[in-house]
């Protein structure tokens, strides 16, 4: 998974930013904008481009944890972020992680502007939303050479168009992020994950409905079908967070829900978050197989697996099962018109060049709606400096 | 009226009679209405100084009707002013004399209903309210809940976006809404979003929310509903001070805690509110503070006793906590009240929207009470504490000559300071016309014309929703021109790449 890029620039601040993007304008040059790198294997090679990294704009601007809000340069490395948080007992809410090691790469690169732009969120995201959600604001540099900014530092904000949407997501084909302000929230006290083992999928999505439509207040639920952890049996995973009387009531009500079912034990705290990092980022799954993202609607996840004929080994269903992560060499249209049929969209986040030179990365969209996108992108870039042909 | 709108286009206005009957073409029977009379409920929304009847109402009841209108409309250069139950407080669905207001009233039902997914499929003109009621019987609710929720639609809560005092924890209506079907100005009708939590491409669907009916009219909407809480409590807290009821709010949410709701009262909002509803606020007070929990109810009992002791800390002169649900109403019945009964201390009231940083609230406080001096008209405060959301209401007479430009000019400084602050313009009612030429004091011209970009993407001839939002508005072949930075390329013999 190498590819040759020609050239690198590195920005030490959002001026000189500003300058490489309107002589890169001028010059019609096409630039590939990058983090830390950790998902530069997402999407076709881009070989003739040059890498524009955004590493040099790092460092925190500011942090208070009572208004719940941080202000951070988009190239500081997204473990510092978390780990500054954690001091305070705060978090990102939307759960980002680090897609390295899902391509054999060490943790630690991913930036919090790569996470952004890529829309990353983990299980967390089936209550508490999504990078979307959390991007309050930021600054950036269009592809007009232009600097600008979105949004605002404070959480309630109706202040023009919401572009902090757009740009979560874009995966840098709209601006050149240079700051952003996100919205963050306490850590829950305990965190608590309650197991079901042994259910097939469609009981596992059953319950996943049951639990997530009760007072239980699940904040993520995933089934793992085959999970080494447990001697390949499949489990379904409840998490309860919050305060602990909070929990050990909702605990209770589980209980209930599950007529009993759960696992007495369950895993606590620093054992529940490594389960759910497993789910998060699925390195569990085939490594040598291509591997996709499927969001889908949540009801459909049981008819999905059956009719792509899944092994358990395949495949993990997180976000109760709007989320499939899937490790299979089925073929890209097979796994798109499954998806479609389940009423959602498949990103192929892992395939060797060969693959990805004919199998575009990200799910494609209704013409309208793909003119509509090509509309926006171009009001930003209308140069096409971002279209690198990655995507 | 200081606000100006756009010049009506003198050529339109004379084919009047032509343009409806092309509309009555295309929606028959009572669906256009083109009667003084009848147009004159039209006129105004929820901000009631600004009224201009519009040249035309037209009410679709099927979306073929909404792309064929707007497909008339782009192709005969007519603007067009969507509107939902016209509950907006900014003006952002004030009629033109020149354009046809496109009501989507009759977009008024459920559509589906799936709880094990938990989701519902409304049409925009379903109220607020109304969604909760179809989903409440199973135990499941809407959260968004602004204070017009009786009243006001979900196609115009997804264009304000709108809050509520519940937001704190559940998110504006960009956080619960999963899709729409919009029909373009030129009628296309796309969907953005759907039934997956992840948009699988540019998120189209986040700028459509809260772009206050510039960018398409929505015809479907896809909301999340949660189950309902088991239990609510709420907390009543009196303080000597402005700060010390600041720091406890700070205090809560730095032990962890993100309450359902927290509002704040200054002394002349806890005076009209009491005197109102009498429920038994405490007069003594500088603050009061209003804190609901809501979950289970180990949980409020916990957190209960975790905000006594913090209030306690922070000087609180008086903590009560609701027993029943009798109280817990009744601790908000004067916070609910807050603006009619601000309405009785004098004949007029404005009420203004922006969001500060929380921890400069004294201040902003303290420069509020020196404008209210300057401009010699009385203001009372309500709050959404939690999230930095103020609502002063400025009182005023509008009978006296001067003094609704007066009202507006003290509003204007307000905002400005919410923006040097480190805050903006509005926090949940939208710019509209209200605050349209207040916008250069949070954005530059290059992040403006950013945001006008996107509009020039989905409306190029600027025929939706005109002279709302935007101070200037400028054509999109002009904006779609590069320019050179201050007359000159950085470094414009060098060549980089």
């Amino acid at each position: 998974m190498t590819q040759t890029l020609t050239e690198t620039l590195r920005p030490a601040s959002p001026a000189e930013l500003r300058d490489i993007l309107a002589d890169a304008a001028r010059d019609g040059a096409k630039l590939a904008l990058r983090g830390g790198g950790s998902k530069r294997h997402i999407g076709r090679a881009e070989p003739a481009a040059t890498v524009l990294s955004l590493g040099g704009l790092s460092g925190v601007v500011d942090y208070d944890p009572a208004e719940l809000v941080l202000t951070v340069r988009a190239g500081t490395p997204l473990a510092e972020i978390e780990a500054l948080l954690a001091e305070r007992n705060q978090m990102l809410a939307f759960a980002p992680f680090d897609h390295a090691p899902l391509f054999g790469e060490p943790a630690g690169a991913a930036t919090i502007g790569g996470v952004i732009a890529a829309g990353v969120a983990g299980p967390l995201r089936l209550m508490a939303g999504s990078a979307r959600d959390h991007l309050l604001g930021f600054h950036a540099v269009s592809g007009r050479g232009e600097a600008f900014i979105g949004g605002a530092k404070v959480v309630k904000n109706v202040t023009g168009y919401d572009l902090p949407k757009l740009m979560a997501g874009s995966w840098g084909r709209l601006a050149a992020l240079t700051e952003l302000t996100v919205k963050v929230l306490p850590r829950p006290a305990l965190r608590l994950t309650r197991l079901v083992r042994g259910l097939a999928p469609a009981e596992a999505v059953a319950l996943m409905a049951r639990v997530m439509g009760s007072a239980a207040e699940v904040s993520a639920a995933a089934h793992v079908p085959a999970s080494a952890a447990h001697g390949g049996a499949p489990v379904t995973a409840l998490l309860l967070s919050g305060f602990p009387p909070s929990v050990a009531s909702r605990a209770r009500l589980l209980d209930d829900l599950t007529g009993g079912a759960c696992d007495a034990a369950g895993l606590e705290n620093a054992e529940s978050d490594a389960f759910w990092q497993a789910v998060a980022c699925p390195v569990a799954l085939p490594a040598d197989l291509p591997l996709w993202r499927l969001a889908i609607a949540s009801g459909k996840a049981a008819a999905l697996i059956a009719e792509l004929g899944l092994a358990p080994s395949a495949y993990l269903l997180d976000w109760a099962g709007g989320l499939v992560w899937l490790a299979s060499d089925l073929p890209a249209e097979t796994v798109r018109a499954a998806a479609a049929a389940a009423q959602g969209h498949a990103t192929l986040v892992r395939a060797g060049e060969a693959m990805r030179e004919t199998v575009p990365a990200l799910p494609p969209r209704e013409p309208a709606v793909a003119a509509l996108e090509e509309r926006v992108r171009r009001a930003f870039d209308p140069a096409g400096l971002f279209e690198t042909g990655r995507f | 009226m200081s606000i100006v709108m756009p010049e009506p286009d003198s050529g339109v206005l004379a084919r009047r009679t032509q343009i409806v009957a092309a509309l009555r073409a295309i929606v028959p029977g009572e669906g256009v209405i083109d009667d003084a009379d009848e147009l004159r409920p039209y006129e105004s929304d929820g901000l009631t100084a600004y009224r201009q009847p519009p040249m035309v109402v037209v009410l679709p009841e099927t979306v073929e009707q909404v792309s064929a209108v707007l497909a008339w409309c782009q192709a005969e250069g007519i603007k067009v002013v969507p509107r939902g139950a016209g509950t907006s407080l900014s003006g952002g669905a004030l009629p033109l004399a020149d354009a046809v207001l496109l009501g989507m009233a009759r977009f008024n039902r459920v559509l589906s209903i799936d709880y094990d997914e938990r989701v519902a499929v409304v049409q925009p003109g379903v109220t607020n309210l109304a969604v909760t009621r179809a989903v409440e019987d199973r135990g499941f609710y809407y959260a968004p809940d602004p204070s017009s929720q009786i009243a006001c639609t979900i196609g115009g809560n997804v264009a304000e976006n709108s809050g509520g005092v519940h937001c704190l924890k559940y998110g504006l209506t960009t956080n619960n809404v999963l899709g729409v079907q919009l029909v373009l100005m030129d009628g296309q009708v796309i969907r953005l979003g759907g039934r997956t939590l992840d948009a699988g491409g540019l998120d189209l669907l986040g700028v459509v929310v809260g772009s206050e009916g510039l960018l398409g009219v929505v015809t479907e909407v896809t909301v999340r509903i949660l189950p309902k809480p088991d239990t609510a409590r709420a907390l009543l807290i009196g303080f000597s001070t402005v700060e010390g009821a600041g720091q406890c709010v700070a205090d809560v949410i730095g032990a962890g805690i993100i309450p359902a709701g927290m509002e704040m009262m200054d002394r002349p909002a806890i005076h009209a509110a009491e005197a109102f509803v009498n429920v038994g606020y405490p007069l003594d007070v500088d603050a009061l503070l209003i804190v609901e929990l809501d979950g289970p109810a180990s949980e409020c009992d916990y957190l209960v006793g975790e905000i006594e002791r913090i209030a306690q800390a922070n000087g609180a002169v008086s903590v009560r906590t609701s027993r029943d649900e009798a109280e817990r109403m009744a601790f908000w019945a004067g916070r609910k009240a807050a603006f009619p009964a601000v309405g009785r201390l004098a004949p007029d009231y404005y009420c203004m929207d922006g969001t500060i940083p929380r921890r400069r609230l004294p201040e902003v406080l303290e420069r509020m009470e020196a404008l209210s001096q300057h401009y010699g008209l009385g203001v009372a405060n309500v709050f959404h504490a939690g999230d930095g959301n103020l609502h002063p209401l400025i009182l005023y007479d509008a009978n006296r000559p001067g003094e609704l430009a007066r009202a507006e000019d003290f509003g204007n400084d307000i905002l400005r300071l919410c923006v040097e602050v480190g805050g903006v313009l509005t926090g949940e009612h939208g710019v509209g016309v209200e605050k349209r030429d207040l916008m250069p004091e949070m954005f530059a011209e290059a992040d403006l014309q950013h945001q006008q970009r996107v509009k020039c993407a989905f409306d190029p001839d600027l025929l939706l929703n005109p002279g709302k939002v935007f101070p200037t508005l400028h054509r999109c072949a002009e904006l779609g021109r590069m320019h050179v930075h201050h007359g000159q390329l950085p470094h414009p013999d060098l060549p980089r790449f």
